[in-house]
């Protein structure tokens, strides 16, 4: 079976004067799925969200969205896509429910006035319907911002950034939205600072550094590069040294030693390492044992390994080890 | 063209809510050249050659047409500040005609700027202006006055796009202020030195207020003037349809490239 791709990108390329925002983009985002694209601030996510939705021309590369060529086809592209984010938003001087009428006037919805009610209801907007939107919370923003992008179906939803700064009842409103356009076949390229954003709704990753695309894989796949970090706890400090060849032996990495809280570690890519063999081995070796783990990577190891920078997510959810 | 006629209507349609959603501003606007027709029209009245009476009626046609040229500031304003909204972005990955937005703009402001025309023209009435000329006249008169209005809203709207800033759409604004005095439309321009007058009727407010006060029978047409004013209505026609021309593609353009 071959792969339909709702977003195929070749070396897509964008300069602003001396900046060279995107150095060719190479991206590929299979029909019905959700695509994280993941970087630092000023790697290119955004350059690369406006070329795609036909904000900005490219100045080198092709691509193809929803099937249609982005430079030659912009109206083809346009009828088939949604745009979300910090830039495509909703038209504060008018009311939730007026704006949601515009849109769905614009896209030649049949009863424009029901379509926008359902959109509100669905969103939890009906009370605030009839506000003008520069009154909305953050939360009620976005949400009606996404629901502008739902007044008719698109094949391709792009969403920049969609719960920056939000609160958690508004971000779980606007996940369980994105996990039901996926159920229903749309095809999402979500950009975002949140890793754990990223892990929980996008079946692939993109990673992108520096106007590229450094790393793409499922979640699962980045971790697996980067390995579990296998630890003991230990209940005598003088117990260390003999915990630490027992890793040494089963990661073949070098153990780590944290002497503060008598715990040594180890990173880890084999599969058959499993946590009862671990205590098993440790307690076999004599290893007076208080603590084990083996823990997956979190997705800000990935990005810190695999672009040499920290996620903006990781600075304080990282656990050093000294 | 039917999908540009469904757009524009939509659009059209979004500016007047706008107007509806925040009324203030629409009420102040009206009431400046109100406060103009009377501070002129009583102060500077009583220190012309011309009779209270008789400037009043030559001023109101100004007015109209001084109020009309501030289609240049507004458009200006509000094509600068919406560049700044978030919604013209979606509207750009929308498949909407690219020339809707700016003609909403245009049409919506025409309709508000009908309506706003009233109170003038009613406080015109009431300290002395008449209509001393034929109906058909008089409604030529404003159908001139808004193609006016539409010509300036277009100008304004390209010079907004271009800025993209509201500060200097303010500033530029403010100065637009001095055009109408370099016209006839508050004071005749025979006693003008040469150069200037020769300027003021190359304005092409004058031509429109000369139009109009013709029209409605208020003032005939100065003698030996330029071209534009011994000829106001075709003066005014040209004038209007030709900074249509030119800005209205402009203005659709410059909208279309966004940023």
């Amino acid at each position: 079976m071959t792969t339909t791709y709702a977003v195929l990108s070749e070396g897509l390329e964008k300069r602003f004067g001396a900046v060279h925002a995107l150095r060719g983009l190479d991206l590929a985002v299979a029909g019905g799925t959700v695509c994280g694209l993941l970087g630092p601030n000023g790697a290119g996510k955004t350059t690369a969200v406006r070329l795609l939705t036909t904000l900005l021309r490219p100045d080198g590369g092709s691509a193809r969205v929803a099937g249609r060529d982005l430079v030659r086809e912009p109206a083809a592209v346009r009828s088939r896509i949604a745009v979300t984010g910090q830039y495509a938003s909703v038209d504060g001087d008018l009311t939730g429910r007026e704006n949601l009428r515009l849109f769905a006037r614009l896209h030649r919805v049949r009863g424009p006035a029901a379509r926008a009610g359902e959109l509100l209801e669905g969103f939890g907007l009906t009370e605030a319907a009839d506000r003008r939107a520069s009154t909305y919370s953050g939360g009620m923003r976005r949400r009606l911002d996404l629901a502008a992008s739902l007044v008719r179906r698109p094949d391709v939803l792009f969403l920049d950034e969609p719960t920056t700064g939000l609160d958690p009842a508004s971000r779980h409103h606007i996940h369980r939205a994105v996990r039901k356009l996926r159920a229903d076949g749309t095809t999402v390229l979500l950009t975002t600072q949140y890793l754990e954003e990223a892990d929980q709704l996008a079946d692939d990753i993109a990673l992108v550094d520096r106007g590229r695309v450094a790393h793409t894989g499922s979640p699962a796949e980045l971790k697996a590069l980067i390995g579990s970090y296998a630890e003991a706890v230990v209940a005598d400090p003088d117990a260390l040294a003999k915990a630490a060849a027992v890793l040494d032996q089963l990661t073949s990495k070098e153990p780590v030693l944290d002497r503060a809280r008598n715990a040594v570690g180890a990173v880890t890519t084999d599969p058959t390492l499993t946590l009862p063999r671990l205590v098993r081995e440790l307690d076999a070796a004599g290893v007076p044992l208080l603590d084990a783990s083996l823990r997956q990577p979190t997705l800000d190891d990935v990005f810190l390994r695999l672009t040499g920078q920290p996620g903006a997510a990781s600075v304080d959810s990282k656990e050093p080890v000294t | 063209m039917s999908a540009l006629a469904h757009d524009g209507l939509a659009m059209t349609g979004r500016q007047l809510r706008r107007v509806r959603n925040t009324p203030g501003l629409a009420v102040l606007t009206q009431l400046m050249p109100i406060n103009m027709l009377l501070f002129f029209g009583y102060v500077f009245g009583s220190a012309l050659a011309m009779p209270g009476r008789e400037y009043r009626s030559f001023l109101v046609p100004g007015l109209l047409v001084a109020t009309a040229a501030g289609g240049l500031m507004n458009g200006m304003f509000q094509a600068a500040a919406d560049t700044h909204r978030g919604v013209m972005d979606r509207f750009r990955t929308m498949p909407v005609s690219r020339a809707a937005v700016p003609l909403g703009q245009a049409v919506a402001d025409l309709v508000v700027t009908t309506l706003g025309t009233i109170p003038l023209l009613l406080v015109g009435l009431a300290v002395g202006w008449r209509i001393e000329g034929g109906a058909l006249d008089a409604v030529g008169a404003l159908g001139l006055l808004l193609l006016f209005r539409f010509a300036c809203t277009c100008v304004g709207m390209h010079l907004g796009l271009l800025t993209r800033s509201e500060d200097a759409a303010g500033q530029l604004g403010a100065s637009s202020f001095v055009l109408p005095l370099l016209s006839d439309a508050y004071i005749p321009t025979d006693n003008l030195p040469g150069w200037l007058r020769t300027i003021a009727e190359w304005n092409p407010i004058s031509a429109v207020t000369t139009a109009l006060r013709d029209l409605f029978g208020n003032a005939p047409v100065p003698r030996g003037a330029a071209w534009p004013v011994a000829h106001p209505v075709a003066g005014s026609l040209a004038w209007s349809l030709a900074l249509v021309a030119v800005f209205l593609p402009l203005a659709v353009r410059r909208y279309s490239r966004g940023g």
